[in-house]
C-alpha cells in the first residue's frame, strides 16, 4: 500500500516536471483494494484493470522500474513505452491490463477464467485453477458488458471475481445521479452469484472477503461480485480540477486513510514498531527514487518501434510489389507502416 | 503419373472440414459463439461438432457480442485459439469496441507480449431480400483498425485453406464468408493443403484489363467475362482473396500487362475496400496505368427489402461488361 501511495505521488510529481504525459490516473485512497485483493494471488493467477491501473501493477508484481519507465514513455518501460499510464501489461506478471475504455477490461478477465476452466475440463490439466480479477469502478457497473459479463461468468461458473471499486464519482458524474439502484453488490444475486459488500478503506477486511472469493474461485465453485466502498484522494486525473466533491465528503474519506489506518492497527497490536514500519517506509522511498532514476536513464524507443509489435507474425504487412513480404526488407521497420 | 485424390463438397462443408481438422489437429482451438453447438451454426459450418467435441469446445453463448468477442480475446491472450462465429457479420458491429481496442490493438500496447491468435468469422454481404441489417459488408468498417488482417473466401477451396490458415496465423484474422455462396459445390483436394492469407487467386489470365474482385462478386465478374470475350476481350480476373494487407505483388505484375484495372466489390462506394485498393494501385503502379482505375461499388444505400430495388443496390454483370468496354474502349 505505502508503495502505492509513494509511486502515485511521485507520478504526480514527475507529471507536473514534464516526464509524463496525457492521461494520468492516480490510485490515492484506494491502495487497501488492490493490495487487499491481490497479495492473495499467485503469479499464475490473472488480473485486468482500467486507466487507474499502477497500483494493481505493482501489487501484481511488475517492477516499478518498469512501470515508471513506461511511464516517461521509455523503451524499457513494460510495454516498451507504447501502453502508457492506461495500458499496463505484464505477461510474466497476469497482468493483462490496463483498458482505457470502461469496462471493456472484464471480458477479458473473463476469458482468462474460461481459458483457466478449459484447460481444466478439456486438457485435462491438474493443479490448482488460475483465478482471474476484474478490477473496475462504480461508473462500469451501469456498463452493458458488466451485466454481460455476470450472466456468464456465472452461467459457466468460471473462475472470476468482479471486484467494483466504488469511489463514488467517474470523473465529475455523482454514483447516485447515474445509478438508480446504487447498491451494486445486490446486482449479483439477479444472476445467482455470491456477492458482498467491504469497506475498501480497511485492507484486513478487504482481504478476509478476498479470501473467500479467492477460494470459491479456485475450488470451481464460480465467480463473486464484490462491491468495496472506497474513494480516490485525489481528482479522476491529473488534469481533473476536481471542484465537484464537497469537502466534507473528502475529509471524512481522508480520515479513513486506509494505509494511517493500518499503521494504527500495527502499533496497537504491537505486530510492529514505529522504527520498524519508518525503516520500510524508507525502503519504499529508495525504490520509487531508483524507479524514477532508472527511467531518467532510460532510451526513448527507436524509429524501429514503430512497427515492431503491430503484428504477431509481421507477415501481415503483406506482399509488396517485388513479390518479398515486406517484413523480409531488413529497413522494413524503419519505413512507415504501408499495407 | 499418380491421380491426385478429390472430393466433392458445398462451401459450408468445406469450411466445416477445415475448422474441423484444426480442431483435431490442436486442443487449444474452440469455437464461440451464438448456436455455433447444437444448432450446428446457423449456415452449418459447426453442424455435429458439439457431439464430436464437447461443449466447452464448441461453447454456445448468450446474446452478447461485445462480452464474447471480448471473452475469446482474453482466452487467447492466456493460451487458447478461438474461433468467433459473428451468427451474421453484421451482428458484430456490437463487438466493435472489442474488436478494435482490443483485438487489433492489445499486442501493440502491451509492448508485444500478448498475442491474440483468434479468427473472427461468419456470414456476411447482400443475400436475398434479408433486410438493410442483416446485408451489411463490414470489411469495410474494420479495414481501418490497425493489427487485424481480413481475408474474404469465395470457393471451397479457399474457404477451406483460409480457414486453416487463419487458425494457425498468430496475428487475428478476420475471415469473411458470404450468406450466397455456402452451397457453392466444388471438388477439393483429399490430402492436407492451406491457402497463404496474404495472396491473391489469379482466376483468369488475360491481357486487355485487370479486374480485382473478391467474394460473391468474383461470379458476377466471371458471369460478365463470359459476354466480354465473346465481344473480343480478354479480361485477367484476380480474386484478391487478402482484403488487409492487399497482395501488392499479384496485383502488380497484372497491372505491369494490361495498364488498366477495374475494382468490382460489393462494400458501399464511401470508404470501402475498393477505395483503399485503388490509391494503393495508383501510388504504386501510376506509371504503368493506361487510364483512370474504374471502381464499381455498391450504392451508399441501406439495402432495400424489396428484390428488384435490392438488384439495383450491388453491381451486375452487365454494369461490368460496360465498365470494360468503357475503360478498354469499343472493340
Amino acid at each position: 500500500m505505502v508503495l502505492g501511495r509513494s509511486f502515485e505521488d511521485m507520478c504526480a510529481q514527475m507529471y507536473y516536471r514534464g516526464k509524463m504525459f496525457g492521461f494520468v490516473h492516480l490510485y490515492n485512497g484506494q491502495e487497501a483494494v488492490s493490495t487487499g485483493f491481490i497479495k492473495l494471488l499467485k503469479q499464475t493467477d490473472f488480473v485486468t484493470s482500467t486507466y487507474r491501473d499502477h497500483v494493481h501493477a505493482l501489487s501484481k508484481g511488475v517492477p516499478a522500474r518498469q512501470v515508471m519507465a513506461e511511464l516517461f514513455g521509455k523503451s524499457t518501460g513494460c510495454c516498451r513505452g507504447q501502453g502508457g499510464s492506461m495500458h499496463m501489461f505484464s505477461a510474466e506478471h497476469g497482468l493483462l491490463g490496463g483498458f482505457a475504455f470502461i469496462g471493456e477490461g472484464i471480458p477479458v478477465a473473463v476469458g482468462a477464467a474460461f481459458t483457466s476452466k478449459y484447460k481444466r475440463e478439456v486438457l485435462k490439466e491438474e493443479g490448482d485453477m488460475p483465478v482471474s480479477i476484474a478490477f473496475f469502478g462504480d461508473g462500469t457497473a451501469n456498463n452493458g458488458q458488466f451485466f454481460e459479463c455476470l450472466n456468464m461468468a456465472q452461467l459457466w461458473k468460471l473462475p472470476v471475481i468482479f471486484v467494483v471499486e466504488n469511489n463514488l464519482w467517474a470523473i465529475g458524474m455523482s454514483h447516485y445521479r447515474s445509478t438508480s439502484d446504487p447498491e451494486i453488490w445486490k446486482k449479483g444475486p439477479a444472476f445467482g452469484m455470491a456477492s458482498a459488500h467491504v469497506d475498501g478503506m480497511d485492507v484486513l477486511k478487504v482481504r478476509e472477503v478476498a479470501k473467500e472469493a479467492v477460494e470459491r474461485a479456485r475450488r470451481g465453485d464460480g465467480p463473486t461480485l464484490i462491491e468495496c466502498e472506497t474513494y480516490r484522494f485525489r481528482g479522476h486525473s491529473l488534469a481533473d480540477p476536481d471542484e465537484l466533491r464537497a469537502p466534507a465528503e473528502k475529509a471524512h474519506y481522508a480520515a479513513r486513510d486506509p494505509i494511517v489506518a493500518l499503521k494504527k492497527y500495527l502499533l496497537d497490536n504491537e505486530i510492529a514498531t514505529e522504527a520498524e514500519l519508518k525503516s520500510i517506509e524508507k525502503k519504499i522511498d529508495e525504490v520509487v527514487e531508483d524507479a524514477v532514476e532508472f527511467a531518467d536513464a532510460s532510451p526513448l524507443p527507436g524509429r524501429s518501434q514503430l512497427l515492431e509489435n503491430v503484428f504477431a507474425d509481421p507477415k501481415g504487412f503483406g506482399i509488396g510489389p517485388d513479390g518479398r513480404y515486406r517484413c523480409e526488407d531488413p529497413g522494413f521497420t524503419a519505413g512507415t507502416a504501408q499495407v | 503419373m499418380p491421380r491426385l485424390l478429390r472430393h466433392e463438397l458445398l462451401m459450408f462443408e468445406a469450411l466445416r472440414e477445415g475448422l474441423g481438422e484444426e480442431m483435431e489437429r490442436d486442443p487449444n482451438v474452440c469455437v464461440i459463439g451464438e448456436d455455433v453447438g447444437d444448432y450446428g451454426g446457423s449456415y452449418k459450418v459447426t453442424k455435429g461438432f458439439s457431439e464430436k467435441f464437447g461443449s466447452w469446445r464448441v461453447l454456445d453463448t448468450p446474446i452478447a457480442e461485445n462480452s464474447f468477442t471480448g471473452m475469446a480475446i482474453g482466452a487467447a491472450m492466456t493460451g487458447l485459439r478461438p474461433v468467433v462465429e459473428g451468427m451474421n457479420m453484421g451482428f458484430l458491429l456490437l463487438a466493435y469496441n472489442q474488436i478494435a481496442n482490443n483485438c487489433g490493438m492489445l499486442h501493440y500496447t502491451s509492448g508485444g507480449q500478448f498475442t491474440i491468435p483468434v479468427v473472427i468469422r461468419g456470414p456476411g454481404g447482400v443475400g436475398r431480400q434479408l433486410g438493410a441489417e442483416h446485408s451489411q459488408r463490414l470489411e469495410s468498417y474494420f479495414q481501418s483498425v490497425p493489427g487485424l488482417q481480413m481475408v474474404a473466401c469465395s470457393t471451397p477451396y479457399n474457404a477451406k485453406g483460409l480457414m486453416k490458415a487463419a487458425i494457425r496465423c498468430e496475428n487475428p484474422v478476420i475471415l469473411y464468408e458470404h450468406v450466397l455462396l455456402y452451397n457453392l459445390k466444388e471438388k477439393i483436394p483429399d490430402e492436407e493443403y492451406t491457402c497463404c492469407l496474404e495472396e491473391a487467386e489469379m482466376v483468369r489470365p488475360g491481357t486487355d484489363i485487370t479486374i480485382l474482385t473478391y467474394s460473391r462478386m468474383r461470379y458476377h465478374v466471371t458471369q460478365a467475362a463470359k459476354t466480354l470475350v465473346d465481344r473480343g476481350y480478354d479480361p485477367e480476373i484476380i480474386d484478391i482473396r487478402s482484403l488487409k494487407p492487399f497482395d501488392m505483388y499479384t496485383i502488380g505484375e497484372s497491372v505491369k500487362k494490361t495498364h488498366r484495372v477495374l475494382i468490382v466489390e460489393e462494400c458501399m462506394r464511401t470508404g470501402g475496400i475498393g477505395a483503399s485498393l485503388r490509391s494503393a494501385i495508383m501510388e504504386s503502379f501510376w506509371d504503368e496505368l493506361d487510364g483512370p482505375i474504374g471502381c464499381l461499388s455498391s450504392q451508399d444505400v441501406p439495402t432495400p427489402y424489396s428484390g428488384p430495388l435490392e438488384e439495383l443496390t450491388v453491381v451486375q454483370p452487365h454494369q461490368i461488361v460496360t465498365a470494360v468496354e468503357n475503360l478498354c474502349g469499343k472493340k
